[in-house]
């Protein structure tokens, strides 16, 4: 009875035992020593494990009674995280062992983090979800603070901790109120309770609630304040981790959430949804003009990302569900490879995040200045690159959901969010020649960037046929 | 007068708010702030034991259970980092954790 299920979540299973395995084996032998086979490993195992999951899945399976699904949505969803978390512990790899940071906890934690999202995305059940959700955090937080010595990362790592604390206790504080007004704490069982219009109070309130929670987790606005010190704060690796698998498997919750649990009730949190949306945009946009620091930038661009890929989520369709995850899938693609480049800002031995020290990088590096140049204007927007085609899908499908106003704030937030990816490219090819950068790039991240910036690209042929998997996905969802 | 669902929802919400309020209207010390967290999730934990008790169902009992286990995982991961954090900085006043303004 036992086996059908544990095969329906092998794939966690597998990545779990290897975490264990691996903390025992490092203990026991060479500790440090091993960080850099293991870090490899687990790369591998993620590319492996994505791979696996891509090809092998099929139909849905429900394992435990419901509590675990096994869709084509979160299928989708495991492979972004998957591959994702496998290239940000590649590019970050050289920047860990010159900053010494490369211990062997770091690709442990980042496992059980990744173990954390899949269960996230998978939850059928208000228990599973935050089990996966905490799994997630908890290791999180202790990355966020790996740098043990420095004042900024533990202090990252304090802040991260607080709020997200603080976010996981709305969560559960709605997900108690969901459970005692719907009876019962599986999604089956509360979509047949909340239906829209007959939505008792105490319903209502936890819907509002456990999505308060999960603004929080990716980082919507007004729930967005600890995302800029954070990202300044971890070391530059870490940030990268924070700003591509994470965001994705909370995005994909929020969606699973509202649609799994909720779907019969899209009235009642359409306009919530929206809300978030047009501040996120805002506030990233707006905020990110005066920042002088590269990754606090990096973290309101996020903010103003997560902003456009929730305006697909308030389109309440299934085109807008697939808009999101297609968004999420860019966007994923595009932060990976400006962190490959931010990892390797070096002036006289350190790692420097200023953006100032752009400063007429052209003139030094011209391939390098021209890929950024080109995931600048995708992650701005501008057609024809990829990113555009990201913004198109979302503006699309609020409109098409009759949300036309949000979708003409959209336009105006990425004028306005154009000007500071556009500053960057301008700095790089007209600004005050001087002493800039001078940092060599080791393979890997060199390889990420150009591979990143190809895909910006080359995708605008057919996004790599995403689109079909992804609309295989939101229909799963929507069924 | 039976003590009834809704006082037990009423106990559980007001501790809920008393540690938000905990956690945002505190300048003193971090300590305070995860003793305020522990009281979120303890008055969560109210909520479920009560709505289980009054459904006659048992797995807001089970989600206690749960809810527990990574409290304490919680409890530990927090004061391991402010631990680090007393370290470096010499001082765990929460006005003092600003070194990055947000």
């Amino acid at each position: 009875m036992l086996g059908p299920d544990l095969a329906v979540i092998l794939p966690e299973i597998v990545l779990s035992l290897f975490a264990m395995g691996a903390l025992l084996g490092a203990v026991y032998t060479s500790k440090d020593g091993l960080a850099p086979a293991l870090t490899w490993g687990t790369a591998l195992l993620f590319a492996i494990m994505g791979v696996y999951i891509a090809i092998t899945g099929n139909g849905e399976r429900v394992a435990f009674e419901g509590m675990f699904v096994d869709d084509a949505f979160a299928r989708f969803a495991k492979v972004t995280v998957l591959l994702s978390a496998a290239a940000v512990l590649l590019i970050g790899q050289d920047y860990m062992t010159r900053n010494n940071l490369l211990r062997f906890e770091y690709p442990v934690l980042v496992t059980l983090a990744v173990v954390g999202m899949m269960v996230m995305v998978s939850a059928g059940d208000l228990i599973a979800l935050y089990m996966g959700l905490e799994l997630q955090s908890l290791a999180l937080y202790v990355i966020a603070s790996l740098r043990r010595d420095s004042v900024r990362s533990t202090e990252a790592g304090l802040k991260y901790f607080i709020l997200g604390a603080l976010s996981s206790g709305l969560l559960l504080f709605g997900a108690s109120l969901v459970y005692g007004f719907a009876g019962t704490t599986e999604f089956a069982g509360i979509i047949g309770t909340a239906k829209e219009g007959e939505m008792t109070l105490g319903l209502l309130f936890g819907l509002v609630f456990v999505m308060a929670g999960l603004a929080f987790k990716v980082s919507a606005a007004p729930f967005h304040m600890w995302t800029p010190d954070v990202y300044e704060g971890s070391p530059t690796a870490i940030t990268a981790l924070f700003a591509t698998a994470p965001k994705v498997a909370a995005m994909a919750l929020f969606a699973r959430v509202v649609h799994d649990a909720f779907g019969g009730a899209i009235g009642d949190w359409q306009q919530i949804v929206a809300l978030l949306a047009v501040l996120s945009m805002f506030v990233g946009a707006i905020a990110a003009i005066g920042q002088t620091d590269i990754k606090r930038l990096m973290a309101y661009s996020s903010i103003s990302h997560m902003g456009f890929a929730l305006m697909g989520l308030a389109a309440g369709t299934a085109e807008g569900v697939e808009a999101m995850l297609i968004y999420m899938a860019i966007y994923v693609t595009m932060n990976v490879g400006t962190f490959a480049f931010i990892l390797s800002m070096e002036k006289d031995g350190r790692h420097v995040t200023r953006i100032s020290a752009l400063s007429s990088f052209a003139s030094r590096d011209g391939t390098k200045a021209l890929a950024l140049l080109v995931l600048m204007f995708s992650l701005a927007g501008v057609p024809p690159l990829v990113g555009f085609f990201g913004k198109y899908a979302v503006l699309l499908a609020a409109v098409d959901a009759g949300l036309v106003w949000l979708a003409v704030a959209g336009v105006i937030a990425s004028v306005i969010g154009a000007f500071y990816y556009l500053r960057i490219v301008y700095l790089m090819y007209f600004g005050e020649p001087q002493e800039g950068l001078d940092g060599t790039m080791p393979f890997l991240p060199y390889a990420g960037l150009m591979a990143s910036a190809a895909l910006m690209l080359l995708g605008v042929i057919n996004l790599f046929g995403i689109e079909s998997p992804a609309a295989a996905a939101a229909e799963m969802l929507l069924r | 007068m039976t003590i009834g669902l809704e006082h037990y929802l009423t106990v559980a919400a007001t501790l809920f708010v008393i540690g938000i309020f905990g956690i945002f209207l505190n300048r003193k010390n971090v300590i305070i702030i995860l003793m305020s967290i522990e009281l979120m999730l303890l008055s969560v934990n109210i909520n479920l034991v009560a709505f289980s008790s009054f459904l006659g169902d048992l797995t807001g009992q089970v989600f206690t259970l749960f809810i527990l286990t990574v409290a304490a995982a919680e409890a530990a991961i927090g004061l391991a980092i402010l631990v680090c954090f007393f370290r470096n900085r010499g001082t765990i006043a929460v006005e003092d954790v600003s070194n990055m303004k947000g």
